[in-house]
């Protein structure tokens, strides 16, 4: 079964929308959600890689616990998606491994 | 339930575990006796440097014995591996010990001359902030140079802990959780330990690796531990790409991408907290020579109790009036814990007391 039927957005939340860019493409998504489900809604299903196996990783719990919904948000890396609201113009870049210093 | 034993090894730490698991891979029947999970853990809670460089300005002896121990570390994490499984983590490209002014420098490298006439094989190079920025480039330009060694690595020391109880149990180890020992009753020929949890323990041999509690056990064998307190707090960042291939003293990156940065030193007791103003001292001091961490999120910060003797040294002795049991104590359990795995449970096993030992007996403080 497809993992993208699973994420609908509810009625209740299709009042207004915003434009974000997840890596540079623009997105019209409900103004209501956090990051982390805008990216799940836009079907982008893993929004890192992991620092030492490069492995990909989703939202999992979705309540700021799990930490496997790191992402660049707004030129900051390692924010988690699910507690960071959608803004209109945002940028958001999934991660590619840890982020880099030098 | 009594349960008798070749050896009892008090303390389930680094000290405790690297002489227990050179013990038992020698074929003797061994216990470790842990304490609570709220014990004071001073292996849980270090940065993780396996360190010559410096140490022993004032007993070269101390240089000698942390220099034996870091030669013999790669075969020791070779052997880990081997037994346990469990990756540690260890390398040793060599450590840099920074010096914010030309003052500093100066006096690091006096030190270091010094203890090399000594030792020869105590090296080091003296780099100013031209060659140091070559050679560590993450270095900003505010650091005056730094001392580098290539004596000097890094390891994981919670992997160290936890392969060696691996290896240890793999070896035929017997591990008892919960058994803070609060009693050693030396009895014709052997020792019969009580602990917390009621329980009793008989062993041929008692050795004494529990950190800060061996103030109070060591003197019903006829031994002394003056070990205090000392505190030291660090911070560790969110996982970052590698940038720096060596460990400094005080800023060091891990194999999973984490930044330590520590240390401090503080006499407050038992108290292992932390404090608002100390770690953001420890901040700025890493900040200063390494201005890329600026903006690194700070994801953890913790305290831990170091155990100090008086003069900083360790204690190696077994009783003259209880012969059988003995005492080691120190404040580098990562560093010297090749040398506990494989020089001293020989010497306990009834081999020769190593000749550098000789420095590390506790009558110095009866002075």
């Amino acid at each position: 079964m497809p993992t993208d039927l699973l994420f609908k957005t509810l009625p209740l939340a299709q009042q207004t929308t915003v434009r974000i860019y997840i890596d540079e493409q623009m997105h019209e998504v409900p103004g209501t959600l956090s990051v982390a489900a805008a990216l799940l809604a836009a079907g982008h299903l893993a929004c890192r890689t992991t620092p030492v196996g490069d492995n990909e990783r989703a939202p999992f719990c979705m309540m700021g616990v799990c930490f496997d919904c790191l992402l660049e948000i707004d030129g900051v890396p390692n924010r988690q998606g699910c507690m960071t609201l959608v803004r209109d113009g945002m940028q958001v870049r999934r991660m590619q491994g840890a982020r880099s210093i030098a | 339930m009594q349960k008798t034993f070749d050896i009892a090894v008090v303390g389930g730490g680094l000290v405790g575990m690297a002489i227990a698991f050179g013990l038992a891979k020698r074929g003797k029947r061994v216990v470790v006796c842990d304490g609570e999970d709220n014990a004071l853990r001073a292996a849980r809670g270090n940065f993780g440097l396996v360190w010559v460089q410096g140490k022993g300005a004032n007993c070269v002896n101390y240089a000698r014995w942390s220099l034996h121990s870091a030669d013999a570390w790669q075969g020791f994490a070779d052997e880990l591996l081997a037994r346990s499984g469990v990756s540690i983590g260890f390398c040793r490209p060599g450590g840099f010990n920074i010096a914010q002014s030309r003052e500093e420098l100066a006096s690091k490298a006096e030190a270091m001359q010094r203890l090399h006439l000594a030792e020869p094989r105590l090296k080091f190079e003296v780099l100013e902030s031209k060659e140091l920025a070559q050679r560590l480039p993450a270095v900003g330009p505010h650091a005056a140079g730094a001392i580098y060694s290539p004596n000097d690595g890094h390891v994981s020391p919670l992997y160290t802990l936890r392969a060696l109880f691996a290896a240890y149990e793999r070896v035929g180890g017997e591990y008892a959780p919960n058994a803070n020992v609060t009693e050693i009753n030396p009895t014709s020929g052997s020792f019969r330990l009580r602990v917390a949890n009621g329980h009793t323990l008989e062993a041929g041999r008692v050795v004494l690796a529990a950190g800060l509690g061996n103030r109070t056990l060591a003197p019903q064998v006829g031994l002394r531990a003056p070990v205090k307190p000392l505190r030291g707090q660090i911070l560790v960042t969110e996982r970052v790409r590698p940038f720096l291939a060596h460990p400094t003293i005080y800023v060091r990156q891990t194999v999973e991408g984490s930044v330590l940065v520590g240390d401090s030193a503080e006499d407050v007791g038992f108290n292992d907290g932390v404090t608002p103003d100390v770690l953001a001292d420890i901040a700025r001091r890493a900040i200063a020579p390494f201005p890329l961490l600026e903006h690194v999120r700070v994801v953890r910060a913790w305290g831990a109790l170091r155990v100090m003797t008086p003069d900083g040294l360790p204690i190696y002795e077994e009783s003259a009036s209880h012969p059988g049991a003995y005492l080691a104590t120190c404040h580098s359990g990562v560093t010297l814990a090749a040398a506990h795995c494989d020089t001293v449970a020989p010497w306990i096993l009834g081999g020769d007391r190593p000749a550098l030992l000789d420095t590390f007996y506790a009558n110095r403080f009866a002075v």
